[in-house]
């Protein structure tokens, strides 16, 4: 180790931050997911057409300079559409995870901390949810509750917390014998207290991680419902809707599917790269 | 091993008993009926269809009555397909489900797994590479984007096959396919990653050793360790191609349970969508208890005393 290198103060996030960036693979994901969400941010809102103009002369057409990536079977410029729909899909993810990792912190780090009968049971309840087939139980919530944006992320967020909720209590059960964490209770601490101020800090690195990884399943089991009618309905647009609209007129117009399809998959790509790239950069034990 | 069986089977009731529950609340409390849509009947003909069907007792006795009933293993009467029950229904469309799920898993474990391997013992050469991105591209591209693409270039484009409905082989391929190429992309990542592990273990290391080829130190010992992670993710594995095949049923027409499952959630045929949800239900606890059970044969190390 050199004296230069030994001059540059390195906590465990500035290691972590090095490790990532020198991971080719998430730097590119990083850089596409950006340009994707800076696109669904500005296209929708600065382009030519707006999200339902009809283009009386050109349904249904292939691209062109007037449509860059060509229009729908209502003559809707699909380019509009597709950031559009991205919004909606980018969205929806964070959201939900953003829900899963309240409960699930929240979850996890009490049963982990409080520990005994309570740990038990809550981890036991989390067992039996872990069982259910949710998926079946998100699409009957969105059959019989109306297909509601906002009811659906609050669903997928909560059929998402378990895992989560798995990870923090370990990860509790680990720290709360740490002798910082003694050392705040024998300062008089309150256990709420340590748990916030002491515990979920510590707990941020698989945190991170497992939300990364959490985004693009939302993403993907939003746009399975949207494609299935059961999610996004119209005049709103997601990704799997435009994927539907699409495989329905593949025959005759192909760009309909293979645009919005090419969408979608960058963007899971860029995540689950993303995700294990943090997952390596915060977790050293694997070098 | 008597104990643990019972242990875990008394952990499934609860789960089960879970699932019937939730499910049966949910679906009465929600707004709309399964005879909404049938307009302008009479109030009488309403009172009778409600009075046929047991909806005009109170909820909690039709929860009783309903509970009592699947104890029977009896799902009652479909709301939708007049004449049909919800044990005909399944029964109709198991097979055509069974077969689809069981081709894929069946494909997805033997591809997934020798890819797997194989990409495991030339580390980082191209093959491994090259394993690997496509394992990536199958796990974040989802099969019904994989299943309208495949269709599009092998069935309209190339018109080598059928583009949907249920028959012959060749009806099958496309969504066995389909079904199976995100379960092949997990499993080739978990094998990869169990055989690299296996592969710097201590009895890898005396099999060498001792002189064992290469070949011979592969098939005798490394393939088996590394196939006990693959096992034990059997049943999220099974539950997974279960959910996927809602969708491939779906897209292709398949007459399978997945399709009365998103058509009895469009028409609310309470019975019908509560019965597919329990039946799938027991199949995948029944599955992980299986391969829990199962788990010590291959692995003696495990025991469930």
């Amino acid at each position: 180790m050199t004296d230069a290198l030994a001059a540059v103060p390195r906590s465990p996030w500035r290691d972590a931050r090095v490790r990532l960036l020198r991971n080719r693979a998430a730097v590119v994901a990083i850089f596409v997911l950006g340009a994707i969400a800076a696109a669904c941010i500005l296209v929708p809102s600065f382009a030519q057409w707006p999200l339902d103009e009809v283009d009386w002369s050109s349904i249904q057409a292939p691209p062109s300079a007037e449509h860059l990536l060509g229009t729908d079977g209502n003559g809707r410029d699909l380019l509009v559409r597709i950031f559009y729909g991205g919004r909606i899909s980018l969205t929806l993810g964070l959201a939900a995870t953003l829900v899963a990792v309240v409960i699930g912190v929240a979850w996890g780090a009490t049963a982990g901390y409080v520990g005994g009968a309570v740990d038990g049971l809550m981890m036991r309840a989390v067992d039996v949810l872990y069982a259910l087939p949710f998926m079946f139980f998100v699409i009957l919530l969105m059959v019989f509750f109306g297909r509601d944006v906002v009811l659906m992320f609050v669903a997928l967020g909560a059929v998402s917390w378990l895992d989560m909720a798995r990870i923090v209590r370990g990860q509790t059960l680990t720290l709360k014998r740490r002798e910082f964490v003694r050392a705040a209770h024998a300062m008089g601490a309150r256990p709420i207290a340590v748990v916030a101020r002491h515990i979920v800090p510590n707990l941020l690195g698989p945190v991170a991680v497992f939300a990364t990884l959490t985004v693009p399943r939302v993403i993907l089991f939003e746009s399975l419902l949207s494609f299935l009618g059961l999610g996004v309905q119209e005049p709103m647009t997601s990704w799997g809707v435009l994927i539907s609209e699409g495989a329905r007129a593949m025959e005759t117009s192909p760009w309909m599917l293979l645009f919005p399809a090419a969408i979608l998959a960058a963007t899971l790509f860029a995540l689950n790269f993303i995700g294990d790239g943090l997952r390596d950069a915060l977790d050293p034990r694997d070098h | 091993m008597l104990s643990y069986t019972l242990r875990r089977l008394a952990g499934a009731v609860p789960t089960v008993f879970v699932i019937v529950t939730i499910a049966f609340f949910m679906i009465r409390l929600a707004p709309g009926g399964p005879f909404d849509q049938e307009r302008s009947v009479p109030p009488e003909i309403q009172a009778n269809l409600a009075r046929a069907y047991h909806l005009d007792e109170p909820l909690g006795q039709q929860y009783l009555r309903y509970l009592g009933d699947i104890l029977q293993g009896d799902f009652g009467p479909s709301f939708r397909y007049k004449d049909f029950t919800v044990n005909e229904l399944l029964a109709d469309g198991f097979p055509v489900s069974l077969q689809l799920g069981l081709a894929a898993m069946t494909i997805a474990v033997i591809v997934g797994f020798a890819a797997g391997a194989y990409a495991a013992l030339r580390r980082n050469s191209a093959i491994d590479i090259a394993t690997m991105s496509l394992a990536m591209t199958g796990i974040a591209v989802p099969n019904f984007v994989v299943a309208p693409l495949l269709t599009l270039i092998l069935g309209v484009w190339l018109a080598l096959l059928p583009v949907g409905g249920w028959g012959g082989l060749s009806h099958a391929v496309l969504p066995v396919v389909a079904l199976a190429l995100p379960e092949i992309a997990f499993v080739a990542r978990l094998t990869r990653g169990s055989m690299l592990e296996v592969l710097r273990a201590d009895f890898v290391r005396t099999a060498r050793a001792k002189g064992l080829s290469e070949r011979a130190m592969v098939v005798r010992h490394a393939l088996q360790a590394a196939a006990l992670p693959v096992l034990s993710f059997l049943g999220p594995t099974t539950a997974a191609v279960i959910t996927g095949s809602i969708v491939i049923e779906q897209i292709f027409g398949i007459p399978g349970i997945g399709r009365y499952f998103v058509q009895g959630a469009l028409n609310r045929d309470y019975t019908l969508v509560m019965g597919v949800v329990i039946f799938y239900a027991v199949i995948i606890i029944a599955l992980n208890l299986l391969v829990d059970l199962l788990y010590p044969l291959f692995d003696p190390r495990v025991r469930h005393d």
